[in-house]
């Protein structure tokens, strides 16, 4: 009796066991069984990722989920995240793709499963009052410069030019807290400074500086999915986006200034036989 | 000392338990001047926060109906509202509107990050305070009052010589409770820029991608300093207890 007990006690951890290994076996079909999508998009973030005046999240991101979701026919459910967030939030299942500005650096692909090719390039710049008169990082030094909190050029460029970093936990605060002169600036991606700049209330501001370290960005899944089917087949969705076009399309339509670097990347990517 | 920064760095070739803040000289120091933030803010925000609740306490006992009514406000606007809150209006509501000088190309105002939040979470904590010290106000017999009143004693020497040392040893209990809240507390700086502790795990996780050993060396910390503060104030309820009287 003991024995036959210990049996199916022992059946039903291994069963239990197995279906678990089973049922982790792949994001892929958990997202097709669910019906539904969930990424982690910015939402504060314009024009990548924010939120309009109805409180939905829209930008170039969530338009890129909603590709995926489309090529998948499934639902698609957005997830706001945050630079000091998102990676815990893919790794822990609350996401199942990430699509969130985040830039490409060796330290994360030891953490979530980034995918190539990389989508949008950014580097690190100021926005600064005209009456400023910026030329050179070395104008800098030793002055208070806005940022925003888990930005990993914060530690770059205080060791490089002795900036005091003050980090706030959103853009918002951080920007206005430049409004208020705290700061003298706001170091923050080029691209994103670029369409700030483009709106009527930063008009007597500037990104007068060189951009700094060019970095491509990663959309990421799960790190264990990386070179399996879910990871090849986003592979395929950026690979797509590149040579159709669609990523220099939705640049355009975000209001984006244009980068070379789509441009270089759609070149590369052309189909030979296409007219 | 060397030999420790080392084995952390061994610890993490070997088990990936990085522990950065160990052997990085930077990280380092950025973190001792975070945790140094933290016990100046803390140490400031407690000795502010008693002191609004004695003169709170006074001001509530007042004789003019004026003076009772500006405290109760106070206590009910502060208490009624969350910190975080507290801190974004006066940092940046307030602090518009706050003198600043030119510091060489930007406004430096008279009142920083630091200085905002130590008025918010004192004020917090204080209005907290003025309520424990007047519960032990009313627990100091009325007779007692009387007889030093008998003596001639004013009101305001009968609070700080008699009612003051009675209620205070009836409140300490109260008192430690709230002030171990506003050493946690003040982990909310972080959202007005203030490089405390929690600041500067936050930018050292984000560069490092350590996020849950930083975790377990804030908890460790917060219980340390905490716990210092839980021991000192025990020690000094023992220290001022007077036989048969109270607890």
């Amino acid at each position: 009796m003991l024995k036959r007990l210990c049996a199916i006690l022992i059946a039903t951890v291994a069963a239990v066991g197995l279906t678990s290994v089973a049922a982790d076996a792949g994001t892929l079909d958990k997202i097709i069984k669910r019906g539904k999508i969930v990424v982690g998009v910015k939402a504060d973030y314009k024009p990548w990722g924010f939120r309009d005046t109805s409180g939905a999240i829209v930008g170039m991101e969530p338009d890129l989920a909603k590709d995926v979701a489309d090529t998948l026919g499934v639902e698609l459910e957005l997830i706001p995240v945050q630079s000091s967030n998102r990676m815990q939030f893919l790794q822990q299942g609350k996401i199942d793709l990430m699509i969130a500005t985040m830039s490409d650096r060796a330290d994360r692909r030891k953490v979530v499963g980034i995918i190539q090719p990389n989508y949008y390039t950014s580097g690190t710049n100021v926005m600064a009052a005209k009456s400023q008169g910026f030329t050179r990082w070395e104008d800098l030094r030793g002055k208070p410069v806005c940022g925003k909190q888990g930005a990993f050029y914060n530690k770059i460029v205080e060791k490089r030019y002795g900036v005091k970093v003050v980090a706030f936990v959103g853009n918002a605060e951080a920007k206005q807290a430049l409004k208020d002169g705290r700061c003298v600036a706001w170091v923050y991606d080029d691209s994103s400074i670029m369409s700030d700049l483009s709106t009527p209330a930063w008009a007597d501001y500037e990104m007068p500086l060189p951009t700094e370290d060019d970095n491509p960005w990663g959309i990421a899944v799960p790190l264990a999915e990386r070179d399996q089917l879910y990871g090849r087949f986003m592979s395929g969705m950026i690979f797509n986006w590149h040579q159709s076009g669609r990523l220099i399309a939705l640049e355009k339509k975000w209001g984006i200034q244009p980068t070379a670097y789509l441009q270089a990347m759609h070149e590369k990517f052309k189909d030979w036989l296409a007219k | 000392m060397d030999a420790v920064y080392e084995w952390f760095r061994w610890l993490y070739d070997q088990h990936g338990i990085n522990l950065v803040i160990f052997y990085e000289p930077y990280e380092r120091e950025r973190f001792v001047s975070g945790l140094m933030t933290t016990i100046y803010l803390s140490l400031a925000c407690l000795f502010f926060s008693f002191i609004i609740g004695v003169v709170g306490a006074w001001l509530q006992g007042s004789r003019l109906r004026f003076t009772r009514q500006i405290v109760q406000g106070y206590i009910q606007f502060f208490r009624n509202t969350p910190p975080l809150i507290q801190l974004y209006f006066f940092y940046f509501a307030l602090g518009v509107y706050t003198p600043s000088y030119d510091a060489g190309g930007w406004r430096e105002p008279i009142i920083g990050s630091f200085g905002w939040a130590v008025i918010s979470l004192s004020f917090f904590a204080g209005a907290f305070n003025v309520e424990i010290f007047r519960a032990g106000i009313e627990a100091v017999p009325s007779a007692t009052i009387e007889a030093a009143e008998s003596l001639g004693y004013s009101r305001l020497k009968t609070y700080i010589h008699v009612v003051l040392p009675l209620a205070f040893r009836v409140s300490l209990p109260a008192l430690n409770n709230n002030l171990v809240n506003l050493v946690k507390t003040t982990t909310l700086a972080y959202a007005i820029a203030v490089p405390e502790m929690m600041y500067t795990a936050n930018q050292i996780w984000s560069d490092n991608v350590n996020v849950p050993e930083m975790m377990v060396v804030l908890f460790l910390v917060y219980i340390v300093l905490v716990g210092l503060l839980v021991w000192g104030m025990h020690r000094w309820e023992r220290a001022i207890r007077i036989p048969g009287y109270g607890a």
